[in-house]
């Protein structure tokens, strides 16, 4: 059984895949209809999805669709999770097809309890780098979200409309900057003989340079310039539709400066803050460049471990520890978000 | 009154502030590649030098990554552009019901670090390639087609996005119209639709593009032979010792400014002529309406 398993002949099984969501999506096309799908050609052309858009465009459209979402999106995440259960250990044996080795938790049990061998029952240093990943993506996440709350509400509410497309403009520029030349921007301004030691030497505030890469300084600051413009576009989004009225009437009842934002602005702009909030984390929790760039030689942030695992060959730690990193990141955001009470479906927009 | 001025000057400083952070960092990197000194310094500045540009020019693997990345951002706009439109014209016609599920799938590929995302992409293909006792050679492990495919997968819902809030100012009565005065599917597709959608589709590929030209995570995995020009930067970069890198961010921002600049003049202008199109229906109705009046 198992054999046949593994002979199974995975592009006729991306094809039946695709071709088995084409159908299904077909029948969610039709449920409307309540007609089913026993029908002649003659038929079919009257189905409310095909007569819409005509024979050629329905296929065009249902044959992208489950290519996208079928080959790459679901099927490959469901591969990589499956890789994650095999024994890499065993891969040489079988020239390096991790489908014939046997299903196993090791993988997973590395992550907390590494090799066994070590000194310490847990395995400290992955732990720790996890550990480290997550708090800093929050505290970065939050900073930016303190630094580009005001300039979100300025744009949307107090700023005219030229003012505020000049600002848009720039804004999106630094954005369209590669991000390893941002990292390396960073590495340029926080080196030994870089422009912040020279100006703390020359000012005479320091005798000899910092080493601000060695302390991990230049790694956060740059993973806080990264990705914070993308705090501000969502906020200004939510912020933008808030009637003035309403600021106006709050103020006039002699609410507060920061009660008027506490109470008035920042729950209707919730949705535009938590999107702002959740894509920061996910970047910043997710980076990679930055890191490598401005980390020095050891690893400091999470992706680095998993790239490690691939550079080092076993693939099946690496996919165990990209899943579980995917998996917590997911979990820790659906938490915050229940705390703070937003949909999910209030987020998508 | 003196209480708000004060106000208003501490906004502005702030503004300023936040723009010195923003570009101080891109401009002080702008300056090293016109100083002297070997090891990329912006102060002292001590001799203006266009050398780190020829070093630059000179740069094999900088050309060949260059070369590698149009080729790849080529085929990404191939892939991504047709799957975003497709995925965005279902989106208003599949059932109320599997609407929210249908979303949350195909905005997933945003949310997933774009390491994740190379690593299942070289898994499944991988997978693939060996199930099929296929050689090294086949297309299933080639960097360009792992790389296009992998980055198309999270380029695609960019697509979508910009796809589908351009349809939302669609007229759909346009669409009926043209089918009632007997148009087939296909000719309203090609009649109506495309050209209404021309303006989204340059924005699409325009950004399908350059996300593909600058993404480092999905494409360190994907490229697992040769270098575009992203992850030769970043292996230079983890060195950080010279200049002509900083030359190279300037060539780029620099490209990336006239194109962004372009880019926005154009779509602005696409707007206003929209906005234009819409008052003059909109007057053209009311004449109408006024012209019936009397009958």
């Amino acid at each position: 059984m198992s054999d046949q398993l593994q002979n199974l002949d995975l592009p006729y099984f991306a094809i039946f895949l695709t071709f088995f969501l084409a159908v299904l999506s077909s029948l969610l096309v039709l449920a409307p209809t309540q007609r089913g799908i026993s029908a002649t050609w003659d038929y079919l052309k009257q189905v409310k999805f095909i007569e819409r858009n005509g024979i050629v465009v329905s296929t065009y459209i249902v044959i992208a669709v489950s290519l996208w979402v079928v080959v790459m999106i679901v099927a490959p995440q469901f591969f990589m999770v499956e890789l994650s259960f095999h024994d890499g250990t065993v891969a040489a044996d079988v020239n390096y097809d991790y489908s014939q080795t046997p299903y196993t938790f090791n993988n997973y049990s590395y992550v907390i309890f590494g090799s066994g061998s070590d000194d310490s029952y847990f395995n400290v240093l992955h732990l720790k780098v996890f550990l480290r990943t997550i708090i800093a993506s929050v505290c970065i996440t939050l900073l930016a979200f303190v630094l580009c709350y005001p300039i979100a509400y300025y744009m949307a509410q107090t700023a005219k409309g030229g003012t505020v497309r000049l600002l848009l403009i720039c804004l999106v520029l630094p954005f369209w900057v590669n991000e390893i030349l941002r990292a390396f921007a960073f590495r340029i301004l926080f080196g030994s003989s870089g422009v912040i030691n020279s100006v703390l030497i020359g000012s005479g505030i320091m005798d000899e340079p910092f080493d601000f890469i060695k302390a991990d300084i230049a790694m956060y600051a740059g993973l806080s310039y990264a990705y914070i413009l993308l705090m501000i576009f969502p906020i200004y989004n939510a912020i933008e539709s808030l009637d003035h009225n309403q600021i106006e009437a709050a103020r006039d009842l002699g609410s507060s400066w920061s009660r008027i934002h506490y109470r008035v602005v920042m729950p209707y702009a919730k949705p535009g803050i938590a999107s702002g909030c959740t894509m920061v984390f996910m970047l910043t929790a997710g980076a990679l460049a930055a890191p490598q760039i401005l980390g020095g030689p050891s690893s400091l942030w999470f992706t680095q471990i998993i790239t490690n695992w691939f550079n080092l060959g076993d693939w099946t730690r690496g996919s165990a520890y990209a899943f579980l990193f995917l998996l917590s990141c997911i979990v820790f955001v659906l938490t915050v978000m229940k705390y703070f009470k937003v949909n999910l479906g209030e987020l998508a927009k | 009154m003196t209480s708000d001025l004060i106000q208003k000057y501490m906004v502005r400083f702030y503004i300023a502030m936040f723009f010195l952070y923003l570009f101080g960092p891109l401009i002080l990197m702008g300056t090293t590649a016109f100083n002297t000194p070997k090891f990329p310094t912006a102060i002292p500045f001590k001799e203006g030098t266009l050398e780190w540009f020829t070093v630059l020019a000179n740069d094999k693997t900088i050309i060949e990554g260059l070369q590698n990345s149009l080729l790849v951002g080529i085929g990404v706009i191939c892939l991504s552009v047709p799957i975003g439109l497709a995925a965005a014209l279902l989106m208003s016609q599949v059932h109320r019901k599997v609407q929210p599920i249908y979303y949350t799938i195909v905005v997933s590929p945003l949310l997933t670090p774009g390491v994740i995302i190379g690593i299942s992409t070289l898994v499944f293909w991988d997978k693939i390639g060996t199930s099929q006792g296929q050689d090294f050679d086949a297309f299933y492990y080639n960097p360009y087609f792992l790389t296009i495919v992998g980055q198309s997968t999270f380029v695609s819902a960019y697509c979508m996005l910009i796809f589908l809030s351009r349809l939302q100012r669609f007229d759909r009565t346009l669409e009926e119209a043209a089918l009632d005065l007997g148009a087939s599917n296909v000719q309203v597709f090609k009649k109506i639709m495309l050209p209404f959608l021309k303006p989204a589709i340059g924005s699409a590929a325009v950004l399908a593009f350059l996300t593909s030209f600058e993404n480092y995570n999905t494409t360190v995995f994907t490229m697992t032979e040769g270098k575009t020009l992203t992850t030769a930067l970043a292996s230079k970069a983890r060195l950080g010792t010279d200049p002509s890198l900083s030359a190279l961010a300037v060539v780029i921002v620099g490209i990336t400014l006239v194109g962004v600049t372009f880019h926005e003049i154009y779509r602005r202008r696409e707007v206003r002529k929209d906005e234009l199109a819409a008052e003059a229906a909109k007057r053209a109705a009311h004449a109408a309406d006024k012209a019936m009046a009397p009958v």
